[in-house]
């Protein structure tokens, strides 16, 4: 058996320790560039004030020039279709980047509307699960998406908690991921609000920036406790989104997911991530030193020793 | 081909033709010795041909459908299940099945385990296949295929999973191109390459087990970004990647016995004497690795059930399904392996390696499509995406054939001539030498064949 020469366990060391410092400093750019912006817009939606007439949909349907829906905007049958055995509402989709949906509550009071669109997460899952960066965060609070880099990985989707990106699969050759932007193109950067706050007619949204939608929302909590459930929905969830919720029933009954982490998403990759040059610093040597172990073994005995029988596998 | 051995035919073993040093043509080596005639007889005659043509008649053009028509034609097109059948079975259980190449690439070449040297090439191979076609399953499911190759030069996003697999991915199928093309450098009578391939051997092994930790990890890691889809009991946020990389080592192992099984059946004709003689302890010494791997899994899959006390989930119907897949994929196969292993069984071995195979699958289609969105609804993927995952799995076994009857990876070399012989020891192609200890290579390559 050949031992290994001092220079390929060097040049092997080299190279390892070459991948550990190219690779950390990835990470490390990856992660420390990404706090979000805490000094970003958002919206507030209360829903005591909304009663489901849909004008935001048609308003987001016009400003994004999506096709037009089967059923007119004004028709309130939609508010009945249910999807897969009855067990789901509507949802986004490549032709409607935000969905209003009604929900009865158990005390079976009023019906409760509620608009779904993306929230603009402070750190977005979407943008950091995704392997070519098609995603930013703008300054403004906008989490925007650039289809021509997107690989159609679908990632994003996964990662979304809010389950938000919708895939527009109907497209052979250029398929790419359809959801709201916060009309940061055509109002946003420009410092207008996005196109569903202006149209709609109750002040369900209210447009400013997210700190201050925090004391707003907390303020109408304090002046009428009765009404409000005490409670911002997506003021701490996965690390905080531009758009907030308030609402006079339990969020669970709404069709909100109220077990979300209060951690971004990104935290729980970070233990892996964390290890990952760890692996690569500590492996060659590790396994380098097993096999000049296993090699002086070899010369020391007879390498067919029968009496040797550890396994092959490691671990 | 059974037929063809009765009645005389011998496949190619050998470089040269005849004892004089006249070399096999291309065309000879891919038509395995035969004439195109003969060659088409066989291939119609072998049952297996048709069951593969019909698969293909019908799937070939529904993927021409999936491109010209987009992922909507074949798929539910479900934004709540991104990720369909294609990547649930092709890339999240094809890779860790393909995790033998690292494996035995550590056992003999870093830790000097030469006993297990007559199926390290078909372990190695097996590596490329699988990761081969997880990339082909994946440039059916991306939305723009023809992009795959914008993480590594066009846009880098450092921070996510996926951008760690990716890069794994590349760079371990060029390893493993690397290591498997020995073989084929040998096939095509380019001795140069295998020499330059044999000097890196220990590095790119080193590289191998780097890479696969990292990415057999990632593919478990990446499910850290949907919590709360992911039932809680397959889900885990500190140890998902862990998992995952544990259970490849007992899924890439009892791939090979299963593997290593089928080809023994099917392929006899082309396995050397020291593949087929030394099988049956191989597969005892890889089962004895299975079990020790799947013990360790056990445990630690007990410990994450612990550490994020989800004792209680374990009642419901999720849990029922939860213990059937630990029971049927791990209790079970480690039993059977135990038993197998102490009362010299082969049998039985083969057939627990088999259900630890489909263990791991039904474990990774579990945590990627079947508990996902656990309390959303079921989804049931689309026939034709069923019919083009089972496609795509036919022309992976068509593939690795077509690579197994003409390389020697079941068989070393003979010679015909001293002068061939000379030639191949000179480069090293010797099975047997001075790395091969064990004594059954010291036999295989006593002398060369004379005619």
């Amino acid at each position: 058996m050949k031992g290994i020469s001092r220079r390929k366990f060097l040049a092997a060391t080299v190279l390892g320790s070459a991948a550990t410092v190219l690779t950390s400093t990835d990470k490390a750019l990856g992660l420390n560039n990404f706090e979000g912006y805490p000094e970003g817009m958002g919206v507030l939606v209360d829903l005591t004030r909304c009663v489901g007439c849909r004008s935001c949909e048609a308003a987001c349907n016009k400003e994004q020039g999506l096709p037009a829906p089967d059923l007119p905007f004004d028709d309130p049958s939609v508010f009945d279709e249910t999807f897969h055995h009855g067990s789901q509402k509507r949802r986004t989709d490549e032709n409607a980047y935000t969905v209003v949906n009604r929900y009865d509550p158990d005390d079976g009071g009023q019906p409760v509307y509620r608009k779904i669109q993306c929230n603009h997460c402070n750190e977005p899952a979407c943008l950091t699960s995704c392997f070519v960066n098609a995603y930013t965060k703008t300054r403004e609070g906008a989490v925007i998406y650039d289809s021509t880099v997107c690989v159609g990985c679908r990632t994003c989707m996964v990662a979304c908690p809010f389950r938000i990106p919708a895939y527009s699969y109907s497209s052979a050759l250029h398929p790419q991921i359809r959801k709201c932007i916060f009309c940061y193109d055509t109002r946003l950067r420009y410092g207008d609000p996005p196109a569903c706050v202006e149209t709609c007619p109750q002040e369900v949204l209210t447009f400013g920036h997210r700190r201050n939608l925090i004391k707003i929302a907390h303020e109408r909590i304090r002046r009428h406790p009765a009404k409000y459930i005490d409670y911002v929905y997506g003021e701490e969830e996965v690390g905080g989104t531009g758009w907030m919720y308030l609402s006079s029933v339990p969020f669970e009954q709404v069709g909100f997911d109220t077990t979300l982490q209060k951690e971004p998403i990104l935290n729980n990759a970070r233990e892996f991530l964390a290890t990952v040059p760890m692996v690569l610093a500590i492996w060659p040597a590790l396994f380098m030193g097993f096999h000049i172990l296993s090699a002086q073994k070899h010369r020391d005995g007879d390498d067919n020793d029968p009496g040797r029988d550890q396994e092959g596998d490691e671990k | 081909m059974k037929n063809l051995m009765d009645t005389g035919y011998e496949p190619i073993d050998s470089l040269d033709k005849t004892s004089d040093g006249k070399a096999w043509s291309l065309l000879d080596k891919l038509l395995l010795g035969l004439t195109p005639q003969r060659y088409l007889r066989q291939a119609l005659r072998n049952p297996f041909n048709w069951v593969f043509g019909v698969i293909l008649v019908v799937g070939l053009p529904l993927i021409a459908y999936r491109y010209l028509f987009g992922l909507g034609a074949v798929t539910h097109s479900s934004n709540d299940y991104p990720w369909g059948l294609f990547l649930s079975f092709g890339l999240f259980v094809m890779v860790p099945l393909s995790a033998s190449g690292f494996m035995m690439g550590t056992a003999v070449e870093l830790l000097g385990r030469h006993d297990f040297k007559p199926i390290l090439r078909l372990a190695l191979l097996n590596g490329l296949m699988g990761y081969f076609f997880a990339v082909v399953y994946l440039l059916v499911d991306l939305g723009q295929p023809w992009r795959l190759p914008y993480p590594m030069f066009v846009a880098w996003g450092t921070a996510a999973v996926l951008f760690l697999v990716g890069w794994h991915v590349a760079i371990y199928l060029t390893v493993q191109v690397m290591e498997i093309s020995e073989p084929f450098f040998e096939w095509a009578n380019l001795p140069i390459g295998g020499l330059l391939i044999k000097r890196m051997t220990i590095g790119l092994t080193v590289a191998g087990i780097i890479l696969s930790t990292l990415h057999q990890g990632a593919l478990g890691a990446l499910f850290t970004y949907a919590p709360g889809k992911v039932h809680p009991l397959w889900y885990s946020e500190s140890y998902l990647w862990i998992f995952y990389f544990v259970s490849s080592i007992f899924a890439g192992l009892s791939m090979v016995i299963v593997v290593s099984t089928i080809v023994k059946n099917l392929m006899a004709w082309r396995c050397g004497s020291e593949f087929l003689d030394n099988l049956d302890r191989i597969t005892i010494s890889l089962a004895k690795g299975a079990s020790m791997a799947l013990i360790t899994y056990f445990v630690i899959k007990l410990i994450g059930i612990a550490h994020d006390n989800e004792w209680a989930y374990l009642a419901t119907g999720w849990g029922k399904w939860y213990l059937f897949e630990m029971l049927a994929g791990v209790v079970i196969p480690l039993v059977l392996f135990s038993v197998g292993i102490r009362r010299n069984m082969v049998g039985l071995i083969r057939f627990t390696a088999l259900l630890t195979v489909l263990g791991i699958v039904l474990n990774r289609l579990n945590t990627a499509l079947i508990t996902f969105n656990w309390n959303l609804y079921q989804e049931i993927p689309h026939v034709f995406e069923a019919i083009i995952a089972i496609t795509l799995f036919t022309t992976y076994i068509v593939t690795y054939r077509f690579i197994l009857y003409r390389l020697p990876i079941l068989y070393s070399w003979k010679f015909r001539s001293a002068e061939s012989y000379e030639k191949a020891k000179q480069m090293e192609w010797v099975p047997g030498r001075e790395t091969a200890p064990s004594t059954v290579y010291r036999e295989a390559v006593k002398v060369p064949l004379e005619d």
